[in-house]
């Protein structure tokens, strides 16, 4: 098992484009790193524990908690009458009451919150709590919220040409259905808040959460107070991969009433059954489509209707169905189509982001669709796809009428499918298939075209505030948080860069709301390209208010001054140069101001979601996966056996962390498509609520043989140091996986066509899929 | 009762014997860096490591990676543990230098959020200093009880087998042969009768002697007996009940052991003591009997292997429980024993229904008796035993099917492949054993009876398969439907049938796509 790594660790030079370990990396393997419920309580802290809705859908008839406030050791109960503000925790819709107020709209709702000196007291006072719901009729599927016309938000379209009459036209036509699973985050570390009562009624709230402003704005709304008054630090993340991006609200809102209410510390930290059946996953997705290719195999015409389960508050829904609609050509030009989406809405919890925001769901629909027409011409699926890339114009023009620019999707797949020797290895899976009977191979390609920013394009904003201190020292403070996708290692780097220093010699703050205001979530992979660019422009600022004082130091032209390696020295004379900390130390005696903010917009991004026209990204990331998988047709089982991945990182800004990244995403994209099923009790209950029974990869489960290269030669105009963003991309080359397995299961059937095959692929649909007779 | 924190003694006779060690770790002693990931033993984070000293079944005296979450306090008494906290080496001046396995896991970027990772070292901390990692799927074993969300496992492979077996100087080397002497156990159970936890109104005894235990529960009739408690702390940690009174097998040498007795008649009878852990009683198997380390490779995880037990595992007596078919298979049977002395019970019968055994009121489980097959003489009846798995996930999973079949052959089988070397030998007995089909663990007779006095043959075969639907119906779960448990069912018996017809290996492949290994 091994990866390439492109460039050595300990770099001399800036810290730019070399490998570098984590930031909290030793205080990782040593425990010291803290996560929210690591800090330590401040005196009289107290815990809390949530009293949830077990029905689905009901009208509160009784809610009596005066018993549980008597219980020894129990301080308060609080219910929907205790929210001085607006019950309210939704990111924008106000459909998400904090409490839930007469009304339950799904199992894990929250009713109450008991807060007491120890969970063991909580408990024994949340079994006092009375509450009754007369049930009501709950909607627990896509097909059952359809049947109902009930649906968060209005349809998204996006059209080009006259769809009807190239299908029509069109020599070979496909229809079907594609099913995805949701898939819950399990980040290791659940939600957590710890919130702390500071003078007057201000807060001082420690949150597991991506998105810290949005936090603090929910806190200040139901407390009824200014964001001014309340202070969110996030200082690391055991885990995030969008579940904390708006859920962490929820939990921090309910210790922030309790702490306001008290004026005592409140902590509130999900056990892991809470957290997964109280918090959303990624969205189940059903996409019914019709596709015309032409004979060679060219895709002609697509018209799809994606729906997702919203789930019983619309959250980031809207969105998450855009994405999925902005991905559903893949990697793929197509000449007339029509995409339908909407967001159903049922009574099960509020489905949210998860890593790739819609995107895979949308992306999985396209392969199964060329995979499908590939097996009904008898063709090797990765000629078709290959021959579907985006080319010139008028190849160029997406499914939302933005152009694309300078297309990598055939570079990658050249240098990969050689690389890989997808096509010998082909052939030797065919042969080897023949030789076994009870275990069949299957190979694949899977080509990634994500576009990167956020599609509402005003959240494509971040601020950064760096401090020097006189003796030299940097404090870095950015708007983004670290989840452990090394968010925090790369500013390192590249406020290093800006000032010439080691990477060692800067320190990034926790993450906090008093440091930098209104910020984005950490989320739609923008990280690095959004925090980057703000601390890059603070940095600079600095830099530049130095370097007079520099001169002076070296008596040498502005111009001439150089930062590099921890000193400031003079282009004409390299012997002559002045520590870093000289410099800063002048500075100060000179009454320059040694602190900076940092800021910046992305140019160019808007989307008008009415008219499906507009250019959402500010530019797309490619990525290419061959995946080989084994399967057993006696039991369904399957392994990866191999995967080698080529990933467009651009110029990358720290090689080793952006491999991190395709690795990790990857894996948890084959537990999305293969292991991880949720399965739901006819009343709407979580069953499969812990790891007992809900499985994400383990160990095993990763491939053998995992190659994973980046892109060479790669920069990206326009964006920090010619980096890419790298943070869901990579999880979209997991459904190379189902391209693997459909192989193998066409071997298995003699080459029968086989129709759908839903996600996640666990051994019992593998099984169905072989049982299942042609074509159905 | 006492245990050694980062060696710092640790007296825990006033404390509630149902505390976890995780939640003392956190809530009491301040060291957080042990996390919590899921409190049932299934995510790993909450991994410490304890010194198992030298025992006569295991491979030497060894760091043994446990779930700090189903751990009570007194299981730890007289023993070692080491947190995350307590790795790092005294170096230079002063300074902290990180254990091998540390240095490992961060040179290889194998943290990303980083709440993995403490019980990630210390599952590497195990792997490092044992002395008995010679296949490369122990490393795999050694490590899938640690999820991770963030790095998809390459470089904690990488750093798993960078560290495995190195063996590193230094204090945790040193401690292993200060502490690690068969004479540890001994001192644990000292001179005390019983030793006993107790506060918060529930009181734990841990009897060093079987008489000393009978008198115990003859006192105490409503305690609860444990052992490993890798079942039963999850009715503390998921279920929030706390029983007020425990009986831990833990210091009891009668049932711990592993002996082959070789009877008059040349046949050999494996006893296994109900108290060894499972990681122990897999490394006998992997020479004893095949089939049951087959099953065991899969069977929880390592932390969960070096803690849980086969009396525990037989005693719950669950429908999902993977040495029961195992053993049934085997034709295994029970020692029980109680005040009244012992009794050997074939192990179909200690099963009554649903999670219920035969068990009488105060009595225990106290070994196990498993035939070995004699070797086959060339010409003569050969006996084959292999075990199944099938679950959602291959590692750390509870299975959706499980099997185990043994047939003994007339003679044995022409060497593979292709020809019809003359008439196929006869079966003489069989013995196939299911799990996860039925209310209890549970042998398929009309399948047996439909092999037994027939040629090995696939008709023969197909006939058994059909006669399953008579044996059980299975039900539908999140585990798995009806359908899709009869068709494996039957589906085993097939791969079965050509593995042994095809002479496949009994063991394993590293990392095998199935169960079946064809
Ligand atoms: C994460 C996880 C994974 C698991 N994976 C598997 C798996 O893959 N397959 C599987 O079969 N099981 C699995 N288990 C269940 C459990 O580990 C096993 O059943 C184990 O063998 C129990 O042994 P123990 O010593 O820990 O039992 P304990 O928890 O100590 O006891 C279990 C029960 O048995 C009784 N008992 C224990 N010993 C005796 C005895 N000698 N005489 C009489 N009664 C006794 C106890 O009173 C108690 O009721 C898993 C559990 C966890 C938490
Ligand atoms: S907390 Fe997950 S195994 Fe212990
Ligand atoms: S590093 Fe995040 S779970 Fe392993």
């Amino acid at each position: 098992m091994n990866s390439s790594r492109h460039t050595p660790l300990s770099p001399a030079g800036s810290p730019l484009h070399h490998d570098a370990l984590h930031d909290s990396a030793l205080r990782h393997v040593t425990g010291e790193a803290l996560y929210v419920d690591d800090l330590p309580e401040p005196p009289r802290t107290l815990v809390g524990w949530p009293v949830t809705a077990r029905v689905a859908r009901g009208r509160i008839t009784r809610l009596d908690v005066e018993a549980a406030r008597a219980a020894p050791g129990v301080r308060a109960v609080l219910t929907a009458a205790d929210v001085p503000g607006v019950n309210d925790v939704s990111p924008f819709s106000h459909d998400e009451p904090l409490l839930a107020a007469g009304e339950v709209f799904a199992v894990g709702q929250v009713i109450a919150l008991v807060v007491g000196e120890s969970y063991d007291a909580c408990r024994a006072g949340a079994a006092r709590v009375v509450v009754e719901v007369e049930p009501l009729p709950a909607l627990l599927t896509i097909e059952a919220a359809e049947a109902a016309g009930s649906y968060h938000g209005t349809p998204h379209f996006m059209r080009r040409g006259d769809v009807d009459a190239a299908l029509a036209a069109a020599p070979v036509r496909l229809s079907g259905e594609v099913r995805t699973g949701g898939q819950e985050h399990f980040y290791l570390e659940t939600h957590a808040a710890l919130v702390v009562p500071q003078e007057l009624n201000h807060l001082l709230v420690h949150s597991s959460t991506q998105h810290p402003s949005e936090v603090q704005a929910k806190v200040a709304e139901v407390l009824g107070l200014s964001r001014s008054a309340v202070v969110v630090e996030a200082r690391r993340m055991g885990g995030g991969f969008g579940g904390k991006e708006t859920q962490a609200a929820h939990v921090a809102c309910l210790a922030a009433l309790a702490a306001a209410r008290l004026r005592r510390p409140v902590k509130l930290c999900l056990n892991r059954d809470q957290d997964m059946v109280m918090t959303g996953k990624r969205h189940p997705f059903v996409s019914r489509y019709e596709a015309g290719f032409s004979a060679q195999g060219d895709l002609l015409a697509l018209r799809v209707r994606a729906v997702s389960d919203g789930g019983w508050a619309a959250d980031l829904s809207g969105a998450i169905l855009d994405r999925c609609l902005f991905h559903l050509d893949g990697a793929y030009y197509i000449p007339a189509l029509e995409f339908e989406g909407r967001v159903a809405k049922t009574h099960l919890a509020s489905n949210t982001a998860f890593r790739g925001f819609g995107g895979p769901q949308g992306a999985a629909v396209i392969e199964e669709v060329l995979h499908r027409a590939a097996e009904r011409l008898g063709l090797d699926p990765a000629a078709v796809q290959r021959r579907n890339f985006y080319g010139e114009a008028p190849r160029d023009h997406t499914p939302y009428h933005q152009r694309v620019e300078g297309d990598r999707s055939a570079r990658v797949f050249d240098e990969l499918t050689a690389r890989a020797r997808y096509a010998e290895r082909r052939a030797e899976v065919e042969a080897w298939n023949a030789r076994h009977r009870w275990q069949k191979r299957g190979i694949a390609y899977q080509p990634v075209k994500f576009g990167i920013s956020f599609t509402a394009s005003h959240l494509n904003q971040a601020g950064a505030l760096v401090l020097i201190y006189a003796d030299g020292g940097v404090q870095i403070n950015h708007g983004g948080t670290e989840m452990g996708q090394g968010l925090h290692a790369k500013m390192l780097a590249v406020a290093a860069h800006e000032l010439g220093l080691r990477a060692e010699q800067v320190r990034v703050m926790h993450t906090s709301t008093d440091k930098v205001p209104n910020t984005s979530a950490t989320a739609a992979s923008s990280g690095s390209d959004l925090n980057g660019q703000a601390v890059a422009a603070a940095c600079v600022t600095l830099r530049e208010r130095l370097r007079p004082v520099a001169a002076r130091l070296l008596r040498c032209a502005e111009a001439d001054v150089r930062f590099e390696g921890g000193r400031a020295s003079d282009v004409a004379r390299p012997d002559r140069a002045v520590p870093f900390e000289e410099v800063t130390q002048a500075a100060y005696m000179a009454q320059v101001s040694l602190s900076a903010a940092g800021f910046y917009r992305t140019p160019d991004v808007h989307y008008d979601r009415a008219a499906g026209r507009g250019r959402p990204f500010h530019y797309f990331a490619y990525g290419g996966a061959v995946v080989e998988v084994e399967l057993s047709t006696l039991t369904g089982e399957h392994r990866v056996t191999r995967v080698d991945v080529l990933h467009d990182a651009g110029r990358s800004l720290i090689p080793s962390i952006d491999v991190g990244q395709v690795e990790g995403g990857f894996v948890q994209g084959l537990g999305w498509l293969t292991r991880e099923e949720l399965v739901w009790s006819p009343e709407g209950h979580l069953k499969t609520h812990s790891p007992d029974t809900y499985k994400i990869p383990a160990l095993g489960d990763a491939p053998r043989a995992f190659h994973v290269a980046l892109l060479t030669d790669a920069a990206q105009e326009g964006v920090i140091h010619g980096s890419k963003a790298v943070g869901e991309p990579p999880f979209l080359l997991a459904i190379g996986v189902l391209g693997a397995l459909r192989h193998a299961l066409q071997s298995a059937r003699g080459g029968a066509e086989l129709a759908a095959l839903d996600a996640p692929c666990t051994p019992e649909r593998i099984l169905r899929a072989l049982a299942t007779p042609p074509g159905a | 009762m006492h245990f050694y924190l980062n060696d710092e003694r640790v007296d825990i006779s006033h404390i509630d014997p149902t505390t976890t060690l995780l939640r003392y770790l956190r809530d009491e002693a301040g060291l957080r860096g042990t996390k919590e990931g899921c409190a049932e033993g299934d995510c790993g984070a909450c991994t410490v490591v304890v010194l198992d000293p030298a025992r006569p079944t295991n491979a030497g005296a060894s760091y043994r990676a446990v779930n700090s979450c189903l751990l009570l306090l007194p299981m730890l008494h007289g023993r070692r543990v080491y947190t995350v906290e307590g790795l790092a080496e005294e170096g230079a001046g002063g300074a902290r230098e990180p254990h091998l396995a540390q240095r490992a896991l961060m040179e290889r970027l194998g943290s990303q959020c980083g709440y993995c990772t403490p019980g990630v070292v210390m599952s590497l901390v195990e792997a490092a200093h044992r002395s008995d990692l010679d296949e490369p799927w122990q490393v795999d074993d050694q490590l899938c009880g640690n999820l991770c969300r963030c790095t998809g496992y390459r470089p904690i492979l990488a750093a798993a087998e960078a560290v495995a077996g190195a063996r590193p100087e230094g204090r945790l080397a040193r401690g292993l042969s200060l502490w690690g002497g068969a004479g540890a156990a001994e001192e644990a159970r000292g001179d005390a009768e019983v030793h006993r936890a107790a506060g918060a109104g529930r009181a734990l005894a841990a009897p060093s002697s079987l008489e000393a235990l009978w008198a115990e529960w003859a006192r105490e009739p409503q305690a609860l007996l444990v052992m490993g408690g890798t079942d039963l702390s999850l009715m503390i940690t998921k279920r929030f009940e706390r029983p007020a009174r425990l009986i831990s097998l833990e210091l009891l040498p009668e049932l711990r052991g592993s002996e082959v007795e070789t009877l008059p008649s040349g046949e050999r009878r494996w006893w296994i003591g109900a108290t060894e852990a499972l990681s122990d009683v897999e490394r006998l198997a992997r020479d004893l009997c095949p089939s049951l380390e087959r099953m065991l490779r899969f069977f929880g995880a390592r932390q969960i292997k070096n803690r849980g037990t086969l009396g525990g595992n037989l005693c719950t007596a669950s429908p999902i429980g993977d040495t029961p078919p195992a053993l049934l298979a085997l034709g295994a049977s029970v020692e029980l024993r109680s005040a009244a002395g012992a009794r050997l019970l074939p192990l179909e019968e200690l099963f009554v229904s649903y999670r219920r055994t035969a068990l009488r009121p105060q009595e225990l489980l106290a070994r196990v008796c498993v035939p070995l097959p004699a070797p086959a003489a060339p010409g003569e009846e050969t006996r084959h035993d292999r075990a199944y798995k099938v679950s959602k996930r291959q590692e750390l999973d509870i299975s959706a099917v499980s099997a185990a079949f043994s047939v003994t052959l007339s003679r044995p089988l022409a060497p593979a492949a292709g020809g019809a070397g003359g008439a196929p030998p006869v079966v003489v007995a069989a013995r196939l054993a299911y799990g996860g089909v039925a209310a209890i663990p549970t042998r398929a007779r009309a399948a047996e009876g439909a092999l037994v006095g027939a040629l090995w043959s696939e008709e023969a075969l197909e006939r058994a398969v059909a006669a399953l639907a008579q044996d059980f119906t299975p039900i539908s779960d999140h585990r798995g439907s009806a359908w899709y448990r009869a068709t494996v069912a039957g589906n085993l018996l097939r791969g079965f049938w050509h593995e042994v017809s095809a002479g496949a290996p009994a063991r394993l492949p590293y990392r095998p796509t199935a169960a079946v290994s064809l």
